[in-house]
């Protein structure tokens, strides 16, 4: 079952490469994105067992971070069709500096998003610490082509910092991953897999100071691919620069995978008795996430980048969370589900945005409510969802992680935390709800280019169904997640809960 | 046996060190891919044990990959770029060889300090890989062409590579495998970038990519 959940999109990969026909591939994309989404969706009901002697096993965890990129992908890749359908082929014009460039070939950016799904799905199910190690860097160069899909200047230099900023740091993780390495063989005989449910079953016998020395090199080498700050300063810069499809699945997806990562190796610090230091750790990070996110936040003149920042608090918060430990793990769990879908959503918004705008300026967009009335909805509705507002699901995690961290005597982190959302809250705020409100000036070149129309606001643009359905799907999710949790879904947190908090 | 190894930890040392010195690209390429052909000569030589088909695979592998692909990839990048020197790099090359001579000395102090088990062939294999991991990355900050920051990742791989060797022989071989695959991707992603940097900024000066910022 796991190994057919990969092959999927590595055969619709090749495939999507080989095939010259554009419609053909786009439903070859349609395909597997709904059959990996079908059968990750079988797996709630039953588990699949473990693979080539238990280096791939779906775990609670691997579960929840699978299902939110299965949905996520599969949100995008109906969300592409129609973007590929505007995109042709063919030189257009950069409406920010008026350069001529042209697309990346759609063969390209088919394939290569499948491959990145594939690595995605790896990383959830990967057991042992090298092969995570394999996949997380796999993720990077699959994605790398598609940030640069728009073959300009800006995306190529955002590219460039990706590629380069990411594999250092991942290399650094496999630094990590040799001293944890050590830290198991280290004045014993014989040789122990490095897979995570041996390294938890023999956690006590771990050399301690190597431990230590591999959890440091993993958190910052995999803590640069999840965005956590001062390693983040690729992200703002990819998350705008690729298109908006890559830029949900970055956030949605490919974060979470780092953090997986992380998560997988704060469990074998747990196991050995060095939780609290991994805890400290993360909780450092994780406040330095959401400050350098608040200060960036507010202000922010681009509201592709913005979003972007917002990534980084919520990876800050993730990281806070586990690092507060007890109940807040399973806030973490859920906030990182809850993150994703509403970051997904968000961004293929923003795409729709752009598409009319022209524009990523968070001062030149205004009356998106009255241009995009759905889209303007929507943006509204992702701003009330990611600020953390009831009725959605992030209030809901957010109060979790604050309640923990104040039960457990934490009144200053707690007044932090609090004190740090409520800024970014109001940054937030200003730059969406500006946006969306006013009267519409729309730039030449934008979808509402004629003068008639600038005036008009009882002519709305018609909205694809293509490029409203899936943000909208998304934030219903996000919605009934803050008023409803399944049974399962509970069980699942739960489990995922206990697994890396102990 | 021993000595062997231990010149050409000696010669991997000086390859780092002519790296920093040196300020032809080309010169700096043929460099790595030197250092790349003796850390793939060093398994088969390090190993107390006979020699398995595993270690031969392997060290054949990174031989062909390190020492002769990655080079070729980078010259031709080199050459469709046109670039022949890093011209005023962040750090002299005087104060780099000192930076060096300083990172060896720190590198050496370290790695006699760390717990380490004690089978290992000659005491300055973790010296030579922190020394590598650290030229690497000094490499990376201190130079602005793309393709030198290239060189400095490629190197940092060879240091963790060098570590890896010591310690981490029981990786399974498709996780081994796996990690070359990765960076081989990952520098013919990069030659293709610099390419497509070069020609659309007709420079490969990454301190002049500026364009995105707050």
């Amino acid at each position: 079952m796991l190994a057919v959940l990969i092959l999927i999109p590595v055969l619709a990969g090749a495939a999507g490469f080989l095939l010259r026909s554009n419609g053909i591939r786009r439903g070859v994309l349609l395909l597997a994105a709904a059959s990996h989404g079908g059968l990750t969706l079988s797996m709630w009901i039953r588990r699949p067992g473990p693979l080539f002697g238990g280096w791939l096993l779906l775990d609670a965890q691997g579960l929840l971070f699978l299902t939110v990129t299965s949905i996520l992908f599969l949100a995008t890749s109906l969300y592409a069709v129609g973007y590929l359908r505007q995109e042709v082929w063919g030189e257009r014009q950069d409406f920010e500096e008026g350069f001529l460039f042209s697309n990346a070939r759609e063969a390209v950016f088919t394939g290569c998003l499948l491959f990145f799904l594939a690595m995605m799905t790896l990383v959830t199910v990967s057991q042992h610490f090298g092969l995570l190690w394999v996949a997380v860097e796999a993720t990077t160069l699959a994605s790398a082509p598609l940030i640069y899909f728009h073959r300009h200047r800006r995306s190529l230099e955002a590219t460039w910092k990706y590629i380069l900023i990411c594999s250092v740091g991942i290399a650094l993780a496999l630094l990590g991953t040799f001293f944890l390495s050590v830290a198991c063989s280290l004045g014993r005989e014989g040789h122990t897999p490095m897979l995570l449910t041996n390294l938890i079953g023999e956690g006590r016998l771990v050399n301690l100071p190597w431990l230590k020395a591999a959890f440091l090199f993993l958190l910052v080498g995999y803590g640069t691919k999840m965005g956590l700050a001062p390693m983040h300063t690729w992200l703002p810069d990819a998350h705008s620069e690729a298109p908006s499809v890559i830029s949900a699945l970055l956030s949605g997806a490919l974060l979470n995978c780092a953090f997986l990562a992380v998560l997988r190796m704060q469990q074998v610090c747990a196991a050995a008795g060095e939780g609290p230091f991994g805890r400290k750790m993360l909780l450092l990070f994780g406040f330095a996430s959401m400050t350098v996110a608040a200060l960036f936040i507010v202000r922010q003149g681009d509201f592709k980048r913005m979003l972007a920042y917002s990534s980084v608090e919520h990876m800050g918060i993730l990281s806070l969370a586990v690092g507060i430990g007890g109940g807040a793990g399973f806030g973490a769990m859920l906030h990182a589900v809850n993150h994703s879908l509403t970051k997904g959503m968000l961004f293929l918004v923003a795409g729709n945005i752009l598409a009319a705008y022209k524009t990523k300026s968070t001062t030149e967009v205004q009356g998106v409510l009255r241009v995009l009335p759905i889209s303007g909805v929507l943006w509204v509705a992702g701003f009330l969802a990611i600020a953390g507002s009831p009725p959605f699901g992030l209030f809901l995690s957010e109060l979790i992680i604050l309640k923990t961290a104040m039960d457990q005597g934490h009144i200053w982190m707690a007044t932090g935390y609090l004190a740090l959302l409520s800024v970014v809250f109001i940054g937030l705020a200003t730059i969406m709800l500006r946006m969306a409100q006013g009267v519409p000036v729309l730039r030449p070149g934008g979808r509402a280019s004629a003068p008639e129309e600038l005036s008009t606001v009882e002519n709305p643009h018609v909205e694809s169904l293509l490029a409203v359905a899936p943000p909208l799907a998304l934030g219903a999710l996000v919605l009934i997640l803050g008023l409803y949790l399944p049974a399962g879904l509970q069980n699942v947190l739960e489990e995922a809960a206990r697994a890396i908090t102990g | 046996m021993r000595l062997l190894v231990d010149a050409l930890i000696v010669l991997l040392i000086l390859t780092n060190l002519r790296l920093v010195a040196s300020s032809h690209l080309a010169a700096c390429i043929y460099v790595v891919a030197l250092q790349g052909l003796v850390l793939g000569l060093l398994p088969l030589l390090v190993g107390t044990d006979p020699l398995t088909l595993r270690a031969c695979v392997l060290s054949g592998l990174t031989m062909v990959l390190k020492g002769i692909i990655f080079p070729w990839l980078l010259l031709r990048a080199l050459r469709a770029v046109q670039v022949r020197k890093e011209m005023e790099p962040l750090v002299g090359y005087t104060t780099s060889l000192l930076v060096g001579a300083v990172l060896l000395a720190l590198a050496m102090w370290f790695g006699r300090r760390l717990p380490l088990p004690v089978s290992e062939a000659s005491p300055l294999m973790v010296p030579l890989a922190l020394f590598t991991i650290m030229i690497g990355l000094f490499a990376i900050v201190s130079r602005r062409k793309a393709l030198t920051q290239v060189l400095g990742y490629l190197v940092m791989e060879n240091g963790i590579y060098a570590f890896g060797l010591t310690f981490a022989r029981e990786e399974p071989l498709l996780v081994e495998l796996g990690t070359l695959l990765d960076i081989f991707m990952a520098v013919f992603v990069m030659g293709i970038t610099i390419f497509h940097i070069s020609r659309e900024f007709d420079h490969i000066d990454t301190d002049r990519l500026s364009l995105l910022k707050d």
